[in-house]
């Protein structure tokens, strides 16, 4: 089984490197045909393991590779953990990356720099099943950090361009304020077990749980909480939680296949993902489960509005991400793990398929992507409208599609964990998400509404070229559009409601609102008919409808409204002065404070003093010393001797 | 004390097949043709494979001391003279094309690098001060020659001159020691050696003549070392001989001086320790900081590696003079680790150099990304190591070293050994700026080599990641055959 494992994550590695190094002496075509094989033979792979535990001939893996460095009796191992949560994880990080792969093809055709990127989505593959397949936290951050790099050079892809430069800036900044938390949380646990296995820290998370840190004399916080907090805080910068949300819209400025696959479908549910595989520690923290749930219900709400103000397509699709994601970080905090995962891996299918469809309307509408210069592209995109129509019913959770049984078994538990108050922030979270469905669907059919419907206001030259995408683009949305539609009625059962996660997620017997819940629970058909006695759906319809009249029966309305609310409409568009704050009150006092320590601390002590002083010494030495090498052999046998008495008279002297 | 059978010289069986193989390469470059010299090559090649193999196979499972006590076979050895023969045969593949270039690829060239591993060999194999010299001498001698094989070169010549002279003085040194213990303790065995001692310190007795043989041997291992203020030989040597010989002195002799240093010093000499503990401890400092501070100021860069050499083996005495095992599996890993880099380092001059052009400026060097980004990577990688960046080798070589420095207390020399390295970084960082930064000199030709070399050369450069990102094993080899 190791050598699967290996080969699983090696595969795209292997590729990448190919493509990177040789990326010329392959072509164009080796670079594809080389990464898409990587891929799809980590893909196949990954599902039979995944079958291998749906089957159940497969048991859960925990154990080292090799050992990388010991140091103070610090085992630093690579090591592979493969259980339901990472197979499930791996499966869709692979199938994604290799519709992600195939659809490149068609839209990076063009682009000079098509090696480069097929070398950096393997990469990415490569570094996203480290993350998911490790054991370890060394590894784990390993993953996250190479996961945070690739992203950071595909947002920047196109580096001629500013706003894409200052958009991976943006988004490498951000993430470090995360990724510092994050090495701050490993530390902490680090700190009370030292060791850096999961196993290991699990097993000694009882005893973390009972010690205290100090931060400030008479202020003494449960270790537990400290620990798990600051690994939220990672997870926070990574999955973009508010307030470190920002630079996923901006991190738009990358190529659309990288939206889908980096900042949509995997990457950014690493928070999520991270956070799932820590249940046996955040279960022992309730405080640090209310600072998640009240974090992710705002995410959830408050991104949801910023996506009915925008004329950006993907930028859009991008908020929506982020509410979407509020919405599985808010599962984790009401203890539904498993409804978290399964909204991740139902929200990784149809979102990528958005993004993607989103792509496909770009590229017909000649890289144009204000939707108040679209409409009616129905009938020239077929293909593209009817599987960006249904990605869209999954997202706004249409009853039998998967992103309802997702959605809904989420709110059912948050519902739960409200009424149980098992958390503070639970009855908050409930009514984020509630108000979210209607969001959802008004923003989700006001993109379809404005891109596929009504008036064309495109340019007569645009509407002239307007034809359906090459097979290589639409095939990879229909194979995506396939899970998007049915997957959830055959995992709902197992995945949440039933043990398929197994020992991999814990949940205490005081918080499991999903074990309570799975007693109502009578098959994915009576899912969906309960589901109508519950507001959720009829908020998701209402929300539809309501798009449809603004959108398309009076489509005077919008910009009334806008003058109306003109308040509103200003603080959202400004994304609640969230930017504004940062670069001008954090961005410019770092910079001030950094000022002064350049011009007094570096430029005058250490530069000047201690760097160069020191160097012109280093410099004077090494040429005084270079005419000792006076090319004569009796120059040199006098420094011989001189040596040798030197040695024997300090003997003499000191023996 | 006379072997009395055939039998006995079973334990030499690498040696006496690699005298074999040099016979062999003599009487077949005789009677082959100029314009068939390949087939010489070859041979050479297909022997040391042969003497590689003789090594393993005839590894004995314990230590095994015959042959009177001339000779002993231990894992030590097996390990050295496994290193030093795979090392020969890289050097020579990557010499192949420079030496034909030039008209150099000749039977007595080849001969000569086999006596150079045969001294190398013996050494490691050395349990006697007599047999130790001896292998000295095989060693020194086809060295001196080699230098000046290029006869038409005048600066050859002069660098063999100096060599040869100062090597004499060396040998004279080491002699005179070796003969004043003779003269306290009435043998050359090494392990009688040890016994002798370990009674005269065991009595308290501190004889005035033992310190002084001690310090005229810690001379000759120094200048075998090329350590300060016994270097200044190295340069002019590394200098003046042609590259493919710079490349072979620069890294088989360093495995012969680690064998050298392990042999006499730490078990022969092994009660002395506390005396040569405080000399190497000179030698080290000095060899660290003017090694590394006056390669800055090179311009040639085959000066530059003689002072970087320099400077490494300032790193391996810091090892060595822990004088405890931990020490001395750090600088056996770091003896080997350096052989590779050297190796892979003066192997990229030789692949830039071609007819009438030598490639040992660093200037020549300039743009190298542009010209051939695969080994500009591979030199990146190579620099990088030497100077001692994670993930590559050679930081794990450094941070061994410190470590054991650390653990035998000795804080004030773990930080002048940092601060060595941090100065020494400049010079190996300046090479990459030059390959990437610069443009390169106009008519720059594209890169010779052939195939075989090339992939030799890359395999080596990636060695240098690939043994830092998977330090365990030969590290574990190391702690293996080092007795505790």
């Amino acid at each position: 089984m190791q050598a699967t494992y290996l080969t699983i994550i090696l595969a795209p590695l292997v590729a990448a490197a190919l493509a990177g190094l040789a990326g010329r002496l392959i072509g164009r075509i080796g670079a594809h045909t080389v990464t898409i094989l990587g891929v799809g033979l980590s893909c196949v792979l990954s599902v039979g393991v995944l079958k291998g535990f749906v089957d159940g001939t497969a048991t859960p893996f925990n154990g080292p590779l090799y050992t990388w460095l010991v140091t103070d009796g610090v085992h630093m191992q690579i090591g592979l953990l493969v259980d339901q949560l990472t197979a499930m994880m791996m499966v869709v990080v692979t199938f994604v990356s290799l519709m992600v792969h195939i659809y490149t093809i068609g839209y990076m055709h063009e682009d000079p720099g098509y090696q480069r990127f097929f070398s950096y989505i393997s990469l990415f593959t490569f570094s996203m099943l480290m993350l998911v397949m490790s054991n370890n936290f060394l590894q784990l951050f390993f993953g996250w950090e190479a996961v945070g790099l690739v992203s950071y050079l595909l947002i920047g892809f196109w580096y001629t361009r500013p706003t894409a430069i200052f958009a991976n800036m943006k988004a490498f900044l951000v993430n470090r304020v995360g990724d510092f938390g994050f090495l701050l949380g490993i530390a902490v646990l680090f700190h009370f077990t030292g060791t850096l296995d999961y196993a290991e820290v699990f097993a000694k998370a009882d005893y973390i749980a009972g010690q205290s840190v100090q931060f400030v004399s008479g202020e003494t916080w449960n270790a537990m909480t400290v620990a798990c907090i600051l690994l939220f805080v990672g997870a926070m910068g990574k999955s973009a939680q508010v307030p470190l949300h920002v630079w996923l819209p901006d991190s738009m400025e990358g190529p659309t296949p990288i939206s889908a696959l980096i900042h949509a479908a995997t990457m950014v549910t690493a928070g999520i993902f991270m956070v799932a595989r820590m249940s046996p520690l955040f279960e022992l923290s309730t405080t640090a489960l209310s600072f998640v749930i009240v974090i992710g219900a705002t995410t959830a709400l408050f991104m949801g509005f910023l996506g009915l103000v925008n004329n950006d397509i993907k930028r859009v699709v991008a908020y929506s991400t982020l509410s979407q994601l509020g919405y599985m970080t808010v599962a984790l905090g009401a203890s539904a793990y498993a409804a978290g995962v399964f909204h991740l891996m139902t929200h990784a299918f149809f979102k990528a398929l958005l993004f993607l469809a989103a792509g496909s309307v770009i590229m017909a509408m000649h890289h144009e992507q204000d939707m108040r210069n679209m409409g009616g592209l129905r009938k020239y995109l077929p293909i593209t409208y009817w599987t960006c129509l249904l990605g869209s019913l999954a997202l706004i959770g249409f009853p039998g599609f998967s992103g309802f049984f997702s959605k809904d078994a989420l709110i059912e538990a948050v519902h739960l964990a409200a009424e149980k108050g098992q958390v503070a922030g639970a009855g908050y979270a409930y009514f984020c998400v509630l108000a979210g469905v209607f969001i959802t669907a008004l923003y989700s059919f006001r993109l379809v509404f404005m891109t596929f419907h009504g008036q064309e206001r495109m340019d007569e030259h645009t509407r002239e070229h307007l034809h359906e995408s090459p097979w290589v683009v639409t095939v990879p949305l229909v194979l995506l559009a396939i899970p998007s539609v049915v997957i959830g009625w055959f995992t709902v059962g197992p995945m949440v409601f039933g043990h398929w996660f197994g020992g991999s997620l814990h949940v205490a017997e005081a918080h499991d609102v999903l074990g309570e819940l799975s007693g109502e629970f009578h098959g994915p058909g009576s899912f969906v008919v309960h589901a109508f006695s519950g507001p959720a759906v009829y908020l998701a319809l209402a929300g539809v409808a309501t798009a449809w009249f603004l959108f398309l029966k009076r489509p005077d309305l919008p910009a009334a409204l806008r003058v109306k609310l003109s308040g509103l409409v200003r603080v959202l568009e400004n994304k609640y002065y969230f930017d504004w704050f940062n670069e001008h009150v954090l961005a410019a006092g770092a910079k001030a404070i950094g000022r002064i320590f350049w011009k007094g601390g570096d430029e005058m002590l250490i530069d000047g003093a201690l760097v160069n002083g020191s160097a012109r010494t280093v410099g004077w030495l090494s040429g005084v010393a270079r005419h000792l090498q006076s090319g004569l052999v009796s120059h040199y046998a006098f420094a011989m001797i001189i040596g040798l008495s030197a040695l024997v008279a300090y003997t003499l002297l000191h023996g | 004390m006379i072997p009395t059978s055939l039998a006995d010289f079973a334990i030499a069986a690498p040696e006496v097949t690699l005298l074999g193989v040099a016979c062999v390469v003599l009487l077949l470059d005789l009677f082959i043709g100029e314009s068939r010299r390949g087939w010489t090559f070859l041979a050479t090649l297909l022997g040391l494979a042969l003497t590689a193999f003789v090594t393993l196979y005839c590894a004995p499972a314990d230590r095994t001391v015959a042959l009177g006590g001339l000779y002993v076979a231990d894992a030590v050895a097996t390990v050295i003279k496994f290193a030093a023969i795979a090392t020969m045969a890289v050097v020579l593949l990557y010499s192949r094309d420079y030496l034909s270039a030039r008209g150099l690829l000749q039977g007595e060239y080849l001969v000569l690098a086999l006596f150079v591993l045969l001294g190398v060999m013996v050494m490691a194999s050395a349990s006697s001060l007599l047999s130790m010299y001896m292998g000295i001498e095989i060693m020194a001698l086809s060295a001196y020659g080699l230098v000046a094989f290029d006869r038409e070169n005048p600066i050859a010549a002069e660098s063999a001159m100096k060599y040869f002279v100062l090597g004499a003085i060396a040998s004279g040194t080491l002699l005179y020691g070796i003969s004043i213990l003779y003269g306290v303790t009435g043998s050359f065995d090494l392990n009688a050696v040890q016994a002798g001692l370990e009674r005269e310190v065991f009595f308290g007795g501190r004889h005035i003549g033992l310190l002084f043989g001690l310090a005229f041997i810690i001379v000759g291992v120094a200048f075998k070392f090329g350590a300060v203020p016994f270097h200044m030989w190295v340069p002019d040597v590394y200098h003046g001989a042609p590259t493919s010989v710079t490349l072979m002195l620069g890294s088989v002799p360093k495995l012969a001086s680690f064998a050298l240093a392990w042999r006499v010093l730490a078990e022969g000499l092994g009660p002395l320790s506390h005396e040569w503990h405080d000399m190497l401890v000179v030698l080290s400092v000095l060899s660290m900081v003017i090694g590394n501070i006056v390669a800055i100021s090179q311009t040639n860069l085959k000066r530059m590696l003689a002072y970087s050499t320099i400077s490494h083996v300032g790193f391996i005495l810091l090892g060595i003079l822990t004088a405890n095992a931990e020490g001395y599996t750090a600088a056996l890993y770091y003896t080997l680790t350096y052989v590779i880099m050297a190796a892979a380092s003066f192997g990229m001059i030789l692949l830039l150099s071609r007819q009438g052009f030598e490639a040992d400026r660093i200037e020549d060097f300039k743009g190298l990304a542009q010209r051939s980004p695969w080994f500009a990577w591979m030199m990146l990688m190579v620099m990088m190591s030497t100077a001692g960046v994670p993930p590559f080798v050679g930081f794990f070589a450094k941070l061994y070293v410190i470590q054991a420095v650390l653990n035998a207390g000795m804080v004030w020399l773990a930080l002048v050994a940092v601060l060595a390295s941090v100065v020494g970084a400049y010079y190996y960082l300046r090479i990459v700026k030059v390959m990437f930064f610069d443009a390169p000199a106009e008519r720059a030709p594209a890169l010779g080599g052939s195939p075989a070399f090339r992939m030799v050369l890359s395999a080596n450069s990636l060695a240098v990641l690939g043994l830092g990102v998977v330090n365990g094993p030969l590290i574990a080899l190391c702690q293996q055959v080092i007795p505790h």
